[in-house]
């Protein structure tokens, strides 16, 4: 089915796809962590491939893994952590072979920044909000106060704040504000990833649609690379050139976006797309019948199987992931060039 | 598509309750004493919910629609203005006329994981409104606990009774908060975004719910929210609310296809769909914030954000409250006398 | 409730936990035994002292001291007269009665004391005695002679006539070694003492009881007043547990509604009970206390009164009131607003209950506080003057010199027993602090 849109997103993919060595790429990526009751793997072997000036979205339900998935990449790890591995190049740079300080020093903020899951009320509330912004440029390239205050300044004119909030305290800035101030903080070291979690769940419609706007300016005008992890569909596609679908700690499609929001391949992406209430459509959304996987105890098999109304015998076994041609991944056994109907 | 548009217009139904000019201020205190102003978060409100309809009232944080949700369950005091609900006016009940109130308004709360005690199992929650109305017969609460959870289809009833919230996923949670506001057989039942903090897949599952036993109850249901998206296949008429008031209020169909407020306008093309395009251009959305509720501006409240507010007019002056054909109402200078500008 | 029953199951994983609660269960047992076998009336009764403890040594040590001894101490050896080994004599107006009383002694150690204790019966005129001590070597050393009255006790060691006469203490030079050189040594064997009777009465009879005072005396040896002071240390059992818990539960429950209420009401009865919250935490406790126990009574529980009082509007009221405040605001007590719960269930069924789980490792351990508190008080000599507890021990130690004396045993018992119950009620609550505040838990 939808076998014009595929070809399509062939096309766009097949421009990139020979172009440079990826920004960012990982391998096998893991991440387990140890509780009382057992090991949660949350992140499974994520491999992932982003390209320069591509925003990716990490789309997932609460529980997902997508959040870990951001901390792994980073390496802020919890202290329960059971198994960390597999590899992450940065720029053609395998980042996880290096030690803790040469990653702090070279890549945490320098290369890849990050906006944390409710930032915006995480500001220190007792620091000007300008030398907030300001701090990681102290830290990491050593400037004096003067001159990071005067970077900071361009920034938040980037993100669309006044100079002079610069001097302003957390409390006297909307959610919005500070949202933009939190971004601009991930933003001040010219970083050529920014990992975006949830930048805009707290926020009210019409500041999230300004946000998005701001981040659209910068991904234009800059050519930042964004992961933007969210549950949110609809406000996903507002950014995204390519989307990757978590579920029970794994990828379960990676796709163009045109590809995902048009013509999804995994059953998991297409009933997730109809679940989504659309202001401009008179289908009613429909729901996914039971719950996602306990990452404590994932299924043997495919792990959306018992929820899948296309699942057949051969979901008991793990399906691998498989490409179609325009190198959109899918892990579903439908997708799997052995099955039935071939290529898709 | 909308068959409850249709009965809306089958004529007029009995008004189950009304909103008249209502209020409801905080007085803002400095070191406990000093009085500097008041919170206008419900400042002159009018509306009317007929039986057995389902309306949204949709608005961003801060425009007052929790807010007005507490006011009409009686969690805060109108400070001017009435409420009138089956006939009577709240702000002259007693303490028993307001237990037999309470017990006619369900609560449907947000987080369903904060709105049970965690301390407490399903039976125990379920029993404790029975409880405290004077339902005192055990075999009897057992009963009705049994028939609400299979209302709510939290099915077998026998494995939930003994569960703590906890242990139940957010859809399951939100399923015993929606039996527990409908377990003392309300007429109306307040839904404070009753989906908004529950995954993409449940929220579907939760508002047909909700609309089910709308309708086979012949429930009032008055969602608060601010996801316009939703409201489409489960309400029938909306209430736009701004710093405060009602700036619009329509049917569904009416208010989505001909928004007339430039301020539902903006919401309205805030909000995505799905739609990888949605990437390729940036939307044209009012600048600025909400306009602070301690002291609004003057004029309509919406001036300063407005993209086509008519100078020396808008600024000054409130705008009323026009009434277009299907009973669309909106608030603004653009539509006074006759079809707008 | 769920979180308090998991909390509870999940005890079983901590070892400190299980050795804690096996303290206390132990503590528990020995509480219960006592106010089983010594009801309160004769605990009192034995506590106050006198003639029924006039068999039992002076500062005798416990008997477990002999096992970390080369010679043994002897402990008290009680023999009374056998009315069939008496030989009677008539004569006109009198019977003449020989009162063998043979005691075996098989230690070095002299006795502490040796008395005679003599249970005449007659009418009017009062029997006439006279005592031969007889040595396993043979040799006799006579006692002297006395009238006695009914019930006579007959002070050996006392017998400032007979010291002077053998030039040592009755009871050293009575037990002597004499081919012993330089540092005396008991003889052990089988001594004999011979009370030569002369009753007046036809009816008139004689028994007699020699006690040998011993050096060392049940598990936890004898005051000063001869008392067992392990009457003392089983009874100051549940007289602590009782106190701690009592004061702990007095406490821990009333300041919570207290603050749960000021959180609930707020406005001026919270700003009310903050003042005097504040007012109380800058009284020094202590010194009012001893000001009560001076001026008015030293009533166990008059102090204990005195204690609940001044802990309910202690620090930890601000604590609740800290914790309880987010409580408020939350969903779940909203949404039983608008199911119309009332005030008073919404402080106990909604508010206290959110919090219980998390002061209960705090309770625990508040518990021996208390204990300690109350042995402090009767160290300071606050105690109740009439309730045997650990810290009336102590405190008879302390004005008894008992540490310069050497009586170590005075205090190690109580002191052991408070350090039980302070080691098993902590290692109980801070493995319950572990289950129930989770951000301790390791990970």
């Amino acid at each position: 089915m939808a076998q014009p849109a595929t070809d399509k997103a062939a096309d766009i993919d097949g421009v990139k796809g020979t172009a440079t060595i990826p920004l960012l790429r990982t391998e096998n990526l893991v991440l387990h962590y140890r509780t009382e009751r057992g090991a949660v793997r949350a992140v499974d072997g994520i491999d992932l491939t982003l390209a320069a000036g591509e925003a990716m979205v990490i789309l997932g339900e609460s529980g997902c893994g997508k959040s870990s998935l951001t901390k792994a990449l980073l390496r802020m790890l919890p202290r329960n952590v059971a198994a960390f591995s597999g590899s992450v190049w940065f720029e053609g740079r395998d980042i996880m072979t290096l030690d803790e300080e040469t990653f702090r020093r070279e890549v945490r903020w320098v290369g890849i920044s990050m906006v944390m899951q409710a930032a915006m009320n995480a500001l220190n509330p007792v620091v000007r909000v300008g030398d907030q912004v300001a701090e990681p440029l102290r830290v990491h390239r050593g400037w004096s106060r003067a001159r990071a205050l005067e970077k900071a300044a361009e920034t938040f004119a980037l993100v669309g704040l006044p100079a002079d909030f610069l001097t302003r305290y957390p409390f006297e800035m909307s959610g919005g504000m500070r949202q933009r101030a939190v971004l601009a903080m991930a933003l001040v070291t010219d970083p050529r990833l920014v990992i975006l979690d949830e930048p805009t769940s707290a926020l009210d419609v019409l500041t999230q649609a300004n946000i998005m706007n701001v981040l659209k300016r910068i991904k234009a005008e800059l050519g930042t690379s964004f992961i933007l992890i969210t549950h949110d569909v609809a406000t996903s596609s507002e950014l995204a050139n390519r989307v990757a679908l978590m579920y029970g700690g794994q990828l379960v499609e990676v796709a163009d976006a045109a590809h995902f929001f048009r013509t999804p391949s995994h059953p998991y992406s297409e009933l997730l797309m109809a679940s989504v209430p659309r202001l401009r459509d008179t289908h009613e959304p429909v729901h996914i019948p039971g719950q996602p996987p306990n990452l404590l105890d994932l299924p043997a098999g495919c792990r959306f199987a018992d929820r899948c109304p296309k699942r057949f015998a051969r979901c008991a076994e793990p399906p691998p992931q498989t490409f179609d041609a325009a190198g959109n991944m899918s892990r579903c056994w439908l997708a799997d060039p052995a099955h039935g109907s071939g290529a898709r | 598509m909308n068959v409850q548009a249709s009965v809306t217009q089958a004529g007029a139904r009995e008004v189950v309750l009304s909103a008249e000019d209502l209020h409801t201020w905080f007085e803002l205190k400095r070191w406990g004493m000093l009085r500097i102003g008041h919170v206008r978060a419900v400042d002159g409100v009018d509306f009317a919910l007929e039986r057995g309809e389902t309306v949204a009232f949709v608005g961003e944080s801060g425009c007052g629609k929790s807010s007005l949700a507490r006011t009409l369950l009686g969690l805060h005091k109108p400070t001017r203005g009435r409420v009138i609900f089956e006939g009577q006016d709240l702000g002259a009940l007693d303490a028993a006329g307001w237990r037999a109130h309470r017990a006619r308004v369900g609560y449907v709360q947000q987080d369903p994981y904060g709105a049970l005690a965690p301390f407490m199992d399903v039976r125990r929650i379920l029993a404790e409104p029975l409880i405290v109305n004077g339902v005192n017969d055990a075999a009897e609460r057992d009963r009705r606990i049994r028939a609400a959870l299979e209302e709510v289809r939290l099915l077998p009833v026998e494995e939930f009774l003994g569960k703590f919230p906890h242990m139940l996923s957010g859809g399951q949670q939100q399923r015993v908060v929606i039996a527990r506001a409908l377990i003392l057989a309300p007429t109306l039942v307040i839904a404070d975004e009753p989906v908004s903090m529950l995954d993409a897949s449940v929220r579907v599952e939760i508002l047909r719910l909700l609309r089910d036993l709308q309708r086979a109850r012949n429930l009032t249901l008055a969602f608060i929210t601010h996801d316009l998206s939703t409201v489409r296949y489960f309400a029938e008429r909306i209430f736009v609310m701004y710093a405060g008031r009602i700036i619009e209020q329509a049917s569904v169909d009416a208010l989505l296809d001909t928004p007339l407020h430039p301020y539902t306008r903006a919401l309205l093309a805030a909000i995505p769909d799905p739609d990888p395009d949605n990437a390729t251009h940036y939307k044209e959305i009012p600048g600025g914030e909400p306009p602070s509720l301690l002291s609004p501006p003057p004029g309509c409240r919406f001036h300063p954000r407005c993209p086509v507010a008519i100078a020396g007019r808008c600024e000054r002056e409130d705008p009323p409250e026009t009434t277009l054909a299907d009973g669309h109402r909106v608030a603004c200078w653009l539509h006074v006398g006759g079809e707008g500008a | 409730m769920s979180a308090l029953a998991d909390g509870l199951v999940q005890l079983r994983r901590y070892p400190s936990a299980v050795a804690g609660i096996a303290i206390i269960a132990a503590l528990l047992a020995v509480a219960a035994w006592a106010v089983i076998a010594i009801p309160y009336g004769s605990a009192l009764e034995l506590w106050r002292g006198g003639a029924q403890w006039q068999q039992h040594p002076v500062n005798a040590r416990p008997a477990w001291v002999n096992w970390f001894r080369a010679s043994s101490l002897p402990a008290t050896q009680r023999v009374a007269s056998d009315p069939a080994t008496v030989e009677v004599e008539e004569y006109p107006g009198a019977r003449r009665l020989v009162i063998p009383i043979e005691l075996d002694y098989d230690h070095r150690e002299f006795p502490s004391e040796l008395n005679v204790f003599v249970d005449a019966a007659y009418l009017e005129l009062e029997p006439f005695l006279r005592m031969t001590w007889h040595t396993p070597d043979g040799r006799a050393i006579p006692l002297g002679g006395r009238r006695v009255s009914r019930d006579e006790r007959i002070s050996i060691s006392q017998d400032l006539a007979l010291e002077r006469r053998l030039g040592a203490l009755p009871h050293v030079a009575l037990f002597a070694d004499p081919a012993v050189e330089g540092r005396p040594r008991a003889l052990p064997g089988r001594y004999r003492l011979e009370i030569e009777a002369v009753v007046f009465e036809p009816e008139s009879t004689l028994g007699a009881t020699l006690v040998s005072y011993g050096r060392v005396h049940g598990l936890a040896g004898t005051d000063h007043q001869r008392r067992d002071l392990l009457v003392a240390l089983l009874w100051g059992t549940p007289v602590a547990l009782a106190f701690g818990l009592i004061a702990a539960v007095g406490t821990t429950l009333t300041t919570l509604f207290i603050a749960a209420a000021g959180v609930w009401f707020g406005g001026w009865l919270d700003a009310f009970i903050q003042r005097i919250t504040e007012v109380n935490m800058i009284l020094p406790v202590l010194p009012i206390l001893v000001m009560v126990g001076t001026l008015y009574s030293t009533s166990i529980w008059l102090m204990l009164g005195v204690v609940v009082a001044f802990g309910i509007f202690s620090a930890s009221i601000k604590m609740y009131r800290a914790m309880l405040l987010p409580i408020r605001e939350a969903p779940y007590i909203e949404a039983a607003r608008a199911y119309g719960v009332g005030n008073t269930r919404m402080i106990l069924r909604y508010m206290i209950p959110r919090i219980l789980p998390v002061l209960i490792p705090g309770f625990v351990t508040l518990i021996p506080s208390f204990v300690f508190l109350e042995a402090s008080l009767a160290v300071l000599g606050l105690g109740d003057p009439e309730l045997p507890t650990w810290g009336k021990v102590m405190n008879d130690a302390q004005s008894e010199s008992a540490l310069y004396h050497g009586y170590y045993y005075w205090v190690v018992g109580p002191a052991v027993l408070l350090m039980l119950t302070g080691l098993g009620f902590a290692m109980l609550g801070f493995a319950l602090d572990r289950i129930f505040n989770p951000r301790l838990r390791m990970i």
